[in-house]
């Protein structure tokens, strides 16, 4: 298939193996991908056994479902809870456990939620259903919140007022500061993510690479690309740079997506936000602007105050901060797994705890 | 559904012929063996492109019986209707459902039908079971794989599942994806005249490949070894899945066969597969190994390994 096949190509996929193997290695290099779709590719590439061992790759904070706060995840099923509501939402959301229940859970007992496959189809359901409150849970990156500004603009014009987004999305760049201060763990560089790079462009991690002296690659989603954004990542640490380089330029440019970004500049504004193992981290959030405030799920619902209670076992926080691998978690294999998750790392099929179950990596 | 399965239905009905776990059940009656096997259906939406739940039912328990290596015959047909359900629907359905039967060779000699209040049911359910003769000298079963042996498959990957979802989401692609659903006793009785050693045949429909073959590897007690670049997926499958963030390998089929042949039969079995209309693009996609019993392993085109595990719960759509 056009624009796939060549990415996969087993024989140039065993010429950058061997040029990384190739080098020498004085120290351990250890680099963080921070897009679940990324971590992902890797496993599904078997491509971990196949780098030299000096080379570690370590699951960051990529994962939308992961990183959704544990209250955010009990706002999400109140609001499911609600009489006359339906709740629209994507596919991972549902199966997560918050503090004592989950949407599937809700789901079961005769609470209305609908997995879509784009926030249009939320304002769809709202058109069909004008008595009933439609709420999308709005959860993900730079990458599916302009579809969501897209959809309230759109609502905004068709007059739609029985629909709202409960935002709790979340800003990349940000994250990658936080994660560099905390100084938990020493990263030689980042696999920037390629779609939310479609959106803010490669420029958004100047400030990192420049700042915190830590390369930045940007990079696409398969073997060939993974592998070369590897080899440029390798070439910078062991040259001393510490660069934005753009490995994905078929879809990627240095400004990224301006209208786009307009679209969800008109929306919404950066707000304080929490993440769920790191905790609050400024403007990493995205918030109503007043004059959008009607479509706010938290402005037309008076919602209580949420206490969190989390699995006390589960390190879904740690494994997202990069300070831990799924095995080392207590509860990994044993009572938790895809069957029955304890934690949001385990129930996404972009977790990394899932990642690690499904696909054997010890 | 397979925890379900093992710890409340094998456990409240024991008897060997349901602890095999096989898609239909072979026993002998006057020294003739026969199998039997039930399914429902309730797949939405009830057609789709390349078929709709009558042919469909009558399709799968075929199947279901040709996965014993046995002629089905005979096959009954139950019927939950919701009520509303418009007429004309009715009728295709059951033209189409004795369309298949004539195709497949089969006749539904029993019948039942019920309705139930609008809202009880989602348009309609069908239950089709069936039986048929297992010749002698052929012992076909998800236990009997053995390191050494072959992995074939009649054709392409996923088509079904990725039919019925674009339709269902209203998803559309260049070209429409079209269901395989097809009865296989055809296609089944040629690749047993070819060498009647084959020792497993299975259909790979809900869950995919990837589970159809974990559960053999788990009956067996063997481990499978797939070759990435050489499972068939049609590209408009592949691009459907790429874009949905879903892997071919646990996506439904309603027209394949993967067969585990000992090697010495793989090249009869695999030309004879090829000469039918069900299996023109059959392949060889991996193979039996005595290591990692219980696990299905993929060896990826870069040269990496990984594991393909079952199924667990559904297959959900990626945000990103």
């Amino acid at each position: 298939m056009k624009y796939l096949d060549e990415y996969r190509d087993p024989v140039l996929a065993k010429s950058l193996i061997e040029r990384l193997r190739r080098k020498a290695f004085p120290r351990e290099v250890r680099l963080m991908e921070i897009c679940g779709t990324h971590t992902v590719a890797i496993f599904r590439s078997g491509m971990r056994q196949l780098l030299p061992p000096q080379i570690k790759l370590i699951s960051g904070p990529g994962c939308p479902v992961c990183v959704t706060a544990s209250e955010d995840i009990d706002r999400a099923i109140w609001l499911a809870q609600q009489p006359g509501v339906i709740t629209t939402t994507f596919g991972d959301l549902v199966r997560v456990p918050g503090s004592s229940s989950s949407l599937h859970i809700e789901r079961s007992k005769g609470a209305d939620v609908r997995i879509v496959y784009a926030t249009l189809d939320a304002l769809r359901i709202a058109r069909d259903n004008p008595d009933r409150q439609v709420v999308f849970i709005g959860i993900g990156f730079e990458t599916t919140a302009p579809t969501v500004a897209a959809a309230i603009q759109q609502a905004s014009k068709l007059d739609v007022n029985n629909f709202s987004v409960f935002s709790a999305h979340k800003l990349l760049p940000p994250a990658m500061r936080a994660l560099l201060e905390a100084r938990e763990v020493n990263l030689d560089g980042f696999i920037c993510p390629g779609h939310v790079s479609t959106i803010i462009g490669a420029g958004a991690y100047r400030q990192v690479a420049d700042n915190y002296r830590v390369p930045c690659v940007i990079t696409g989603f398969e073997p060939l690309d993974i592998l070369q954004g590897i080899c440029l990542l390798i070439d910078q640490v062991q040259s001393g740079r510490a660069e934005v380089e753009n490995q994905y330029r078929r879809a990627v440019s240095w400004e990224g997506n301006s209208t786009a970004r307009k679209l969800l500049e008109e929306i919404f504004e950066p707000a304080d936000s929490t993440w769920r193992g790191i905790g609050i981290i400024p403007k990493s959030g995205l918030a109503f602007r007043p004059h959008w405030k009607k479509f706010d799920a938290t402005d037309r619902f008076s919602m209580p105050e949420i206490t969190v209670k989390e699995h006390p076992g589960c390190r879904c926080g740690e494994v997202l901060r990069g300070v831990m691998i799924p095995p080392e978690c207590g509860l990994f294999r044993k009572v938790c797994s895809p069957q029955d998750p304890k934690g949001p790392c385990m129930v996404s099929a972009e977790g990394t705890c899932g990642a690690y179950y499904r696909y054997g990596e010890r | 559904m397979h925890e379900l399965i093992d710890t409340m239905f094998v456990s409240a009905f024991s008897n060997p012929f349901l602890a095999e776990r096989n898609d239909s059940a072979v026993f002998e009656i006057h020294g003739g063996r026969l199998a039997m096997t039930t399914d429902s259906y309730v797949v939405d939406p009830i057609f789709f492109p390349g078929g709709d739940i009558g042919s469909l039912a009558v399709h799968g328990t075929v199947n279901d019986l040709a996965m014993r290596g046995a002629r089905p015959l005979y096959i009954t047909a139950g019927f939950i209707l919701e009520e509303g359900l418009a007429c004309a629907d009715l009728e295709k359905i059951v033209m189409s459902m004795a369309e298949a039967a004539r195709e497949a060779g089969v006749l539904v000699i029993a019948g039942d039908t019920k309705v139930v209040p609008r809202g009880k049911a989602d348009k309609l359910f069908i239950n089709t079971s069936g039986i048929g003769i297992v010749p002698p000298g052929v012992d076909v079963g998800g236990q009997n794989a053995r390191p050494g042996d072959i992995v074939l498959i009649n054709g392409t990957i996923g088509d079904h599942g990725m039919a019925v979802l674009c339709r269902r989401e209203g998803l559309a692609f260049e070209n429409e994806i079209k269901s395989d659903a097809a009865a296989l006793n055809g296609l089944v009785g040629s690749m047993l005249d070819a060498f009647a050693g084959i020792h497993v045949l299975r259909d790979p429909t809900r869950g995919g490949v990837a589970t159809t073959l974990n559960e053999i590897a788990e009956q067996s007690g063997v481990g499978i070894r797939l070759f990435e670049e050489t499972l068939p997926i049609r590209e408009d499958v592949l691009g459907a899945c790429e874009l949905l963030g879903l892997d071919p390998l646990y996506v439904a089929n309603e027209g394949k066969v993967l067969a585990i042949v000992p090697e010495l039969g793989a090249d009869a079995v695999l030309s004879a597969m090829k000469s039918h209309a069900f299996g023109r693009a059959s392949c060889r996609i991996g193979e039996i190994v005595s290591d990692n019993p219980g696990r299905v392993f993929l060896r990826t085109r870069i040269g990496g390994h990984r594991l393909v595990d079952m199924l667990r719960g559904e297959q959900l759509p990626r945000i990103c």
